[in-house]
This record gives C-alpha cells, structure tokens and sequence, in this order.
C-alpha cells in the first residue's frame, strides 16, 4: 500500500472559522485538502463532512456536499477551452442555472478581483496571478459554507496576496469557514487571529492565537 | 459603472461552449466506423430482407403449382393417357389451368442436360402436365389424386412440397445467418463505441475531476459525452444507411438493365426483382437512427461506469 503521507489527523474545522495549514513542502497538505474535499478516501479513521460521516455517503450526496465547498487548487485547474467567464461560472451552470439569472454576479465577481478587462479571454493567455484570481472567484461565485485553498497566494505579488487575504477574510466574516494551505508565514502573521493547522511528518498540531 | 455600459461589457460573454471540447473526441474516425458498421448492417438487413421476399414470391409461384407426370410404358398408349390425366386435372375444384407438354416439350426440356439435335425418340421420357391452381383456393389434392387413379393410373403427382419444404429451409437458413451477421457488427460496432468513449474520457481526465470539483452530478458530467457521442453516432448511422440505400438503388437499376440479357432473366427468376420496397428503406433509416442512438446509450453506460469508480 505505500507509506502513510498523513496519520493520527485528530482535528475539526468550525463553522465560520479561519484557519491555516502549514508545513513544508510535501508534508500533506494536499493531501489533507483532498481528503476534506472527499476526493480522497482515508486508508483508516473517520472523516465528517458537514456532521455527516464520508464512509455512508452516497455519490449524490458527495456531489451535495461539495457544492458547499469552494475549493481553490495550487495549480488553477482551470478548463482552458472556456473563458475566464465560463469558467468562473461553471459551478453555477452545473448546478443547473440558467446564463442570464448569473451572468450579473459573475461579472461583478470578475471585476471584484481585477479580471473585468479579461473575461473573454482564455486560460493560456492569463498570466500566473490572473489565473490564480480567476481560480479564487470559481471558488467564491458559489458562496460555500467552506472554502479550501492551497496557497492560493503562491502565484501573486504581495499587494495583491494581501487583498486576497483580504478577501478570505470578509468570506470568513460572512460566515463562510476558511482552510487556506500555505507555507508563507509572512501571509500567516498578517492574521494573527486564525489558528494554525501544522502537518510535520504526516502528523498534526493544533496552535490557537496565544500559542504561538 | 452605468447600465447600459454593463450589458455592453457583458454582452457576447455567453458561447454556449461545450464542457467537453469536441476536438477533444476522436470523432472523425469514429462516424466512419459507424459509416461502415451502419452500412454493412443495412446491407446484411437488405439482403435478409430480398432473400425473404423472394422465398415468398417462389413459394406462392410453386405452391400454386402441381405437376402429373405420365411414365411411358410398354404398350401403353401415352398420348392417350395424358389427355386422361389432362382432362381429369381441368374437372377437379381449384384449377386454372392445365398445360400439356408435348412429347416435343419434354424432350426440350433435356436439352440442357443433353444437349441439342439428340435424337431422343427412343427415350421412355416421361409426359409432363402443368397444373396452376387457382389463387387464394386451397387445392384439393386428395380428389385430384383420386381422379388420376382411375382415369390415368400410370401418372404421378408432384406437389413439389418436398422442394417447398427445402426452398424454406434454405431461406429461413439464409436469413438466419444475415440475423448473425447483422447481430455481429453491432457487437463490433459496440465495442469499437466503447474504445472510443474509454479514450474520451481517458483524454478529459481533468475536465471530469474539474466537473466533479465544482459539484457536477455524475448524470450531467455523461450528459455532456452523451449528447456528444449521439450526435457523432447519428452522422455515422445517416451516412452509412444513405450509403446502403443507394447501394440498393443502383442495384435495382442495374438489375432492371441487365434483366434484357438471358443470365439477367435467370436472376430475375431466382432472385426477384432486385428491389427492396419502401419497408426496405424504411428499415434502413431505422437501422441508421437506432444505431445512433445505441452510441449514445453505449457511451452513458461506459461514462457511467468510470465515473462510479471515481470518488
């Protein structure tokens, strides 16, 4: 089976909660992100997911879970045959609503991250950080009860890592509960608030704000 | 940022682009697949259909016909004996008509076998009467039977129904193996279906993990190969099924043409007309629709499938 990339996780995320999972790199952070995004299934132990245990879930039910969860990922995946547009909206036309009853929110979305000059244009033409903006507003057009990001600040500039923390935060604020991954302590310090999720040899340790 | 300039902004943003890209499909080479799978079909289908149709024009041509023969006999007057038999058929229940072949007849009905400019004089070759019935009556063999015994005991009476019972075997024998022929290329044409289904979602791996991601139920994520794969099975079907219809078509033209020359006559008199009738082309368009909508089914069951196994 292969050694074990995570074991003995014992941890809770709560509702409208901001916290950070730190690491180094390969630690399992990915990987735990996948397991809460039921992308993965755990070799042992018990996930829940919404107060729901992931072992009795059906497919339509996962599929319901995850459409309360934004997921944002270190490398974009963004469908690169639909525009910046198309893609933003995409968890919204899988769900089955209609162009015009979005097409506003969307819009207002993409200028909220800077991309109202780019909604037409194609994946391969974005730069690193335009992607990552875009990415960041698939994740966010659906309002999830939680979002997950793995570094989503890894491909921009300081100024504008520090608005899209900025960002989170009001999500947070707005009841959403808020997992970023990331290894930059600098975005970490810049709230001090959130708890920090650390994975050190695929084992984790929990520090609340006085701990650090 | 007023109105007006929004709807202008956001104008043209809808594309209508399908999730599943359809460069992303090896397609092409698919329709010519099921081009081919579909015209062979309809082939087979077709000349199930021809056999059939001409074993039932054979049938009701043989059926409605009895032959008498009369066996020459020492010291029997033959000639005598066949207008017996002759007019003994022309008085039972059910008769059109009665032919009389003369002994010059008979012996030109060897002339295949023997050749021509014999001379076959001395040859005891059996007298032949042809015997139509009526059509839509059943024949009474039993009383004509009776008749022949006592007008014309020497003769015999063929109802051909050993070589109806044989001319059915080998018909329905025929049919049956184009039914086996038919069932095999849509096996083939299933399979090749699947290949292709099992490259296309091999080749939207990321698409279909994106899709799963952002919350797309398993039915719309094969909702979008569905949709796909019928459309790519409809063009196949349609051109394979047109293919075969003009197939048939030129055959019944060149058929019609050639039935002029001795060896057309014979096929003609085998065969049939080469003509497959308006149900023939009606079931080749059926043919060519269910085909595209068995892709369609066959690609769901398979995205289906793959889907099932991921998370």
């Amino acid at each position: 089976m292969g050694p074990e990339v995570v074991r003995d996780l014992s941890f809770s995320v709560d509702a409208q909660s901001f916290q950070f999972l730190s690491g180094p790199s390969g630690a399992g952070k990915t990987t735990l992100l996948r397991l809460m995004l039921l992308s993965l299934k755990p070799t042992r132990g018990i996930i829940k997911m919404f107060g729901r245990d992931a072992a009795s879930l059906d497919k339509d039910a996962i599929t319901a879970l995850r459409r309360r969860i934004g997921v944002v990922f270190q490398d974009f995946r963004l469908l690169d045959h639909l525009t910046t547009y198309e893609n933003v909206a995409l968890p919204l036309r899988v769900m089955g609503r209609g162009e015009a009853s979005y097409r506003a929110e969307v819009v207002e979305l993409l200028k909220w991250v800077g991309l109202g000059e780019r909604m037409n244009a194609l994946p391969p033409v974005l730069s690193g950080g335009e992607k990552q903006r875009a990415a960041i507003a698939r994740a966010l057009i659906v309002r999830p009860e939680l979002l997950l990001a793995d570094e989503p600040t890894g491909n921009v500039d300081p100024g504008l890592a520090r608005r899209l923390l900025r960002l989170f935060i009001e999500l947070h604020k707005s009841g959403t509960a808020v997992v970023i991954a990331t290894h930059d302590i600098a975005l970490m310090d810049q709230f001090a608030d959130a708890r920090r999720l650390v994975i050190s040899d695929g084992r984790l340790q929990i520090f609340d704000r006085e701990e650090w | 940022m007023r109105r007006g300039a929004e709807d202008e902004a956001s104008a043209g943003l809808k594309r209508d682009m399908p999730l599943v890209p359809a460069s992303s499909i090896a397609g092409r080479a698919l329709v010519i697949v099921i081009a081919i799978m579909t015209f062979l079909s309809c082939l087979t289908a077709g000349g199930a259909m021809l056999v059939a149709s001409a074993s039932d024009g054979w049938r009701s041509e043989i059926s409605r016909e009895i032959t008498i023969q009369i066996k020459p006999d020492l010291g029997q007057d033959v000639d005598a004996e066949v207008e017996q038999a002759a007019a003994a058929a022309r008085g039972s229940p059910g008769v059109a008509s009665v032919q009389v072949f003369s002994k010059k007849d008979s012996e030109r009905l060897l002339e295949p076998w023997l050749g021509a400019g014999l001379d076959l004089s001395e040859l005891p070759i059996p007298r032949l009467i042809v015997v139509k019935m009526q059509e839509h009556v059943a024949p009474d063999l039993g009383a004509l039977r009776s008749a022949l015994a006592s007008k014309a005991p020497g003769a015999s009476l063929d109802d051909h129904r050993l070589w109806l019972s044989r001319l059915d075997t080998m018909a329905d024998a025929v049919v049956v193996f184009a039914l086996a022929l038919f069932l095999l290329m849509i096996f083939a044409m299933m399979l090749a279906i699947g290949f292709a289904t099992r490259g296309a979602m091999a080749g939207n791996r990321e698409i279909i993990e994106v899709l799963h991601f952002v919350g797309a139920a398993d039915s719309y994520i094969s909702r979008q190969f569905q949709g796909h794969f019928l459309r790519l099975g409809l063009r196949g079907g349609l051109l394979g099924g047109a293919a075969a219809a003009l197939f048939f078509l030129g055959a019944t033209a060149l058929s019609t043409w050639w039935t002029d020359s001795p060896g057309g006559e014979e096929i003609v008199a085998l065969f049939g007309a080469f003509a497959l009738g308006v149900k023939g082309y009606v079931a080749i368009f059926a043919v060519a629709v269910a085909i595209g909508v068995l892709t369609a089914i066959i690609s769901r069951v398979i995205v289906f499938r793959h889907l099932r196994r991921l998370l």
